[in-house]
């Protein structure tokens, strides 16, 4: 039975083993778990490796694909890259829910069928919010909080769209499908919400900058990126994700530059990245589909390696927003360079990862001349690089001093990001291998003079605006509504508003309503409470009435049945 | 010689143990005998369902009198695997009792306790076996008058008048069933059920028949404690002794539902209850509601062992729900949610019988801060109770996934999404234990405690590693429930 295990089954069992053990053994662990899934993802062939019979069904828990493996492997260098890290600054805890997370993530990779799927995607959620808990702050607490329910209300959604699948075709099998039955636009749903979409996208900004440092560089790789691999193999080509994703990608530039916490910014930023590969996947041709997962792969590389940054600038100065930073280039040289390398590959500068996977998507709208589609993409990758290429650096380690002199991180800290920094350059140098791993054959050239003169033209008149508008680029201290503002805030400051108003025909009126709304409530949870007459303990009398009550009316029922 | 007569065995073997333990007159040696009978019943209802998993549903006459005259043990499937639920919930709560019933129960009653709850295991064990109608009334009573002083025994003053009102309402529900046996006598002369399963179909017009049904169902619904006649339970469970709570919610309800499943489906038949009765309609009504008002007022509770005591009638709500479908996996999500939920609610309650053993409470407010203090007690806790909302890879799961196969496949998209929803209720009460035992600090005047003696911990993890293992290896469960599923959709026993 054993022929081929869940790759991401290992990463999961050493979640469980990392509290047991300590020390240097500890560490070894942390990197070698990640090395060992790596090479069991690419020891997985083609087709499924596993089948066993579950339920009524014949799943398939392994089975090898391209764009799984493309995906498995990110996240198993994410894995690595993550865990080291973390290794010496995390608390255990925190390395061993980001593994079974990671685990997970590889296992719907891998997943061939959609019961398996909706197993490991449960897990997920069930790992990434231990991961955001891991921080130990009461805001981490409540945010995981809102974190989990909006989750796993997606994991409601999901599982209904799932049985009704399997219902209306008799078939477990997750293979391309069209949103053509309620099930199945349930799926999309769910798969959607995972994704940061419309109009659920506030989980993501919300939850993962409460995270810890090194915990958000995990969470920021494996959530959305499951989501765009479900998608790519679902619902390739369903034309209602290019808006969605178009949506995606402005929300996440204007959210992101109105932003002042660093990690915010990025957070935000992860946003725009997805919707740029949903769009892709919307658009579906295969060009696209590689450019998504081309994309996919580079974006968990720089969006890590960026978030590296940030987080090691929170560990040194304990600040993350950008009114407070400033001026650090200075004695943070290391984590300057490679902060400036990731904003270089998220803008798609020449010579990194960025500029050889995004503007295969564009490529893939002006083919099926989607001009508008193609503009507005364009538009976004201007975007892009004012609010992460340009504003993230330029803030946090250049404009003004802001007279913090901290050191640069501790080794493996500044040895990860090198990684990833040298990763993004490689890539973007040496695309072939990436090329190599995508889904299709690879049709596209990205050193050509066209797109390295349409790319610099981008990037010249984006930086050139983000100069010229400085003044009103510069954050204050501000806050961002979203929104879950209005779950969040707009109803409990309502209800305190209206019970501290001071005139009295107001406090009249407002009582008034306030009223009637718990009225409306009220009955409903007093029910309920000990109180309740639901809840409360009856007398014995009273329970027989209800017998006696169950008795007559069955009776009658069935009485009535038989005259018929 | 002896495994021909394993199914008389089964009841009379802890049968003859209760006076003995009236005999021992010591706490410690009625509980050895207890627990050594317990085991010995665990162990022959293993030995039957391999028989009757390997030959096919078997009979026994008892005393060699032949059907119908004489008494018949019938054991198919479904009691075969009824029967293993009832005897392992027995066999893993006994080593549980020792320290617990120390701290609980005064010495001097020690040995009536282990009599009494031998009794109960007879009962239930009898009900569950037997073929004969007028037999299982007569093991009912016993189980139920057990369960009376058992509940009795509690120590909180409160358990005289809950075990009262469990006595009131449970002698109206027991005869409500004998009642309606006694109609169906009337009719049919006869009191085996294979015999009535035969005669009845030709009698379906008679108004007795009809109304026999109606007592029988209404009966077995207290006894199962289907919302509404689930009032009597919160305060049974809430006051009974710890493993009294485990033992009760584990099986005595899950025979009820078991009972009702084998005068609706044997004797009756699914086409006279679903197809000339509503019953259909009215299970489904009444099990919708257990979920959610069950689900709800558990979430408002602030004691826990009377959480999960609103939360089993939720459960409950899901088996009725099951039954209601009369489909193949409605009946399976039915009857594997018998075990699964024997499995979850035995640990949460013995979890909170090891809480209650060093903390001398189980309000949620005396829980702060657990997590470190008790750490394997609570992990149990959080193992069995994800279970119970239904997280993959555990039992709650597979029922889970069943029901919203049934609710959809009956085209019924709005229970399917109650289902869920309720489950998602489910996590928040879970929860709330989960926040106060993990994310609270203890007050500064919390007694120090330590974790449970080994003999309560390690049934109780027993019992949620079950929950886990039968949630992803369900060849036994779900196989045993679907042949089960089968052979009552088909009707006869």
């Amino acid at each position: 039975m054993i022929e081929a295990m869940p790759p991401g089954l290992v990463l999961i069992a050493g979640a469980f083993l990392l509290p047991a053990t300590s020390g240097v053994a500890r560490k070894a662990l942390v990197l070698a778990l990640p090395l060992a899934t790596l090479g069991l993802v690419w020891s997985i062939p083609d087709g499924p490796a596993l089948t066993l019979v579950f339920l009524d069904y014949t799943l398939t828990p392994v089975e090898g694909s391209r764009l799984g493996r493309l995906f498995a492997t990110a996240f198993a260098l994410m894995a690595f890259a993550g865990g080291l890290y973390a290794v010496n600054q995390a608390r255990v805890v925190e390395i061993a829910a980001a593994f079974a997370h990671a685990g997970s993530a590889i296992g719907v990779a891998f997943a061939g069928d959609l019961v398996t799927l909706f197993v490991f995607w449960e897990l997920m959620i069930i790992g990434s919010t231990l991961v955001i808990w891991s921080a130990g702050t009461d805001s981490a607490y409540r945010a995981g909080m809102r974190y989990t329910l909006v989750h796993l209300f997606g994991g409601i959604v999901l599982m209904i769209g799932i049985i009704g699948h399997i219902a209306e075709t008799g078939s477990v099998t997750f293979e391309a499908m069209h949103a053509d039955s309620l099930s199945r636009w349930l799926i999309l749903a769910g798969f959607l919400v995972n994704a940061g979409a419309p109009p659920l996208s506030a989980w993501l900004p919300d939850a993962y900058p409460e995270a810890s440092p090194s915990a958000t560089v995990f969470l920021s790789a494996y959530t959305t990126k499951t989501a765009v691999y479900v998608l790519m193999v679902g619902f390739a080509g369903e034309g209602v994700l290019v808006w969605v994703g178009l949506y995606m990608v402005f929300y996440g530039i204007i959210y992101a530059l109105l932003e002042n916490d660093m990690r915010r910014i990025l957070a935000y930023s992860i946003i725009n990245q997805v919707g740029f590969m949903v769009t892709g996947i919307g658009i579906g041709t295969q060009m696209a589909l590689n450019g998504s997962a081309a994309h996919a792969f580079a974006h968990i590389i720089y969006k890590g390696l960026l978030l590296m940054s940030a987080g090691a600038v929170l560990h040194q100065t304990g600040k993350r927003k950008c009114t407070d930073l400033g001026g650090l280039f200075r004695s943070m040289p290391i984590t300057t360079v490679c902060g400036i390398v990731g904003a270089m590959a998220i803008s798609s500068f020449p010579l990194t990862s960025g500029f050889v996977s995004k503007d295969m998507i564009g490529q893939a709208a002006g083919d099926q001349l989607l001009a508008l589609v193609w503009f507005l993409l364009a538009a976004g990758s201007a975007g892009v690089f004012l609010h992460a290429g340009i504003k993230f650096p330029w803030f946090v380690f250049f404009q003004k001093d802001s007279g913090l002199r901290p050191p640069d991180p501790p080794w493996n800290m500044w040895a990860a990001m090198s990684l990833f920094a040298f990763l993004c350059i490689g890539l973007g140098v040496y695309p072939a291998p990436l090329y190599a791993m995508l889904p299709y054959a690879v049709n596209y050239v990205p050193y050509t003079s066209a797109h390295l003169v349409f790319q610099f033209q981008l990037l010249l008149f984006s930086g050139l605006a983000f100069f010229l508008l400085l003044p009103q680029m510069k954050r204050t201290l501000t806050l961002t509504l979203d929104f879950d503002w209005f779950y969040r805030h707009f109803l409990p400051r309502l209800c305190r508003a209206v019970a501290s108003r001071g005139s009295e025909t107001r406090r009249r009126v407002e009582h008034a309503t306030m009223t009637r709304i718990r009225l409306v409530l009220e009955p409903f949870f007093r029910f309920h409470r000990p109180e309740g007459i639901l809840a409360r303990s009856w007398p014995t009398g009273g329970a027989t009435v209800w017998v006696a009550v169950l008795l007559a009316v069955t009776l009658v029922i069935y009485y009535w049945q038989g005259a018929r | 010689m002896i495994s021909l007569h394993l199914p008389a065995l089964q009841v009379v073997v802890p049968l003859i143990s209760a006076p003995l333990c009236v005999l021992l007159r010591r706490g410690f040696g009625a509980w050895l005998l207890a627990t050594v009978i317990a085991w010995t019943a665990f162990a022959i209802s293993l030995a039957l369902l391999a028989q009757v998993l390997s030959d096919g549903a078997l009979s026994y006459k008892m005393g060699g009198w032949a059907a119908p005259w004489g008494i018949e043990y019938r054991i198919d499937r479904l009691n075969a695997f009824m029967l293993v639920i009832v005897a392992g919930i027995g066999a893993l709560v006994m080593p549980c009792a020792y320290h617990s019933v120390a701290r609980e129960i005064a010495p001097e009653r020690q040995h009536l306790f282990y009599a009494a709850f031998m009794l109960a295991l007879t009962g239930l064990l009898g009900i569950v076996i037997t073929g004969d109608v007028f037999n299982l009334y007569v093991f009912l009573e016993i189980t139920s008058l057990a369960s009376y002083t058992l509940v009795a025994l509690g120590a909180d003053r409160r358990a005289l008048r809950a075990s009262f009102q469990y006595l009131v309402l449970g002698t109206i529900g027991a005869t409500f069933i004998l009642i309606g046996i006694g109609l169906l006598y009337m009719v049919t002369g006869t009191l085996n059920m294979a015999d009535l399963a035969a005669r009845i179909p030709a009698l379906q017009e008679l108004r007795p028949v009809r109304a026999a049904f109606a007592f029988i169902v209404v009966g077995a619904g207290l006894k199962l404690a289907l919302f509404p006649l689930h009032l009597w339970l919160p305060n049974a469970y809430t006051y009974a002794p710890s493993v009294v709570s485990a033992f009760l919610a584990a099986t005595a309800t899950k025979v009820g539902v078991y009972v009702l499943m084998r005068f609706i489906f044997t004797v009756f038949g699914a086409r006279f209850a679903f197809e000339m009765m509503p019953l259909g309609e009215i299970l489904m009504v009444l099990g919708l509601l257990a979920v959610m008002v069950g689900s709800l007022v558990a979430v408002f509770q602030t004691n826990v062992k009377r959480m999960l005591a609103y939360s089993s009638i939720a459960q409950i709500g899901y088996m009725a729900l099951g039954i209601s479908f009369a489909s193949v996996n409605g009946l399976v999500a039915g009857i594997v949610h018998l075990f699964n939920h024997a499995a979850m609610k035995g640990a949460l309650f013995l979890a909170l019988a090891c809480v209650f053993y060093r903390l001398g409470s189980v309000e949620l407010d005396a829980m702060r801060g657990l997590g470190r203090r008790m750490p394997l007690t609570m992990a149990t806790f959080v193992a069995a109770g994800m279970s119970l909302v239904g997280v993959p890879l555990t039992v709650g799961f597979i029922s889970k996934w069943y029901l919203v196969v049934a609710a959809i496949e009956s085209g019924l998209w709005p229970v399917a999404v109650i289902v869920l929803v309720a489950s998602l209720l489910a996590l928040v009460y879970i929860w709330r234990v989960v926040e106060v035992a993990y994310f609270r600090e203890p007050d500064g005047d919390a007694p120090e405690v330590t974790e449970a003696p080994a003999a309560m911990l390690v049934p109780t993890m027993a019992l949620a590693a079950a929950c886990i293992y039968f949630g992803i290896d369900t060849e036994l469960t779900v196989g045993v429930a679907t042949e089960a599923a089968l052979s009552l959709l088909e009707g006869g026993p």
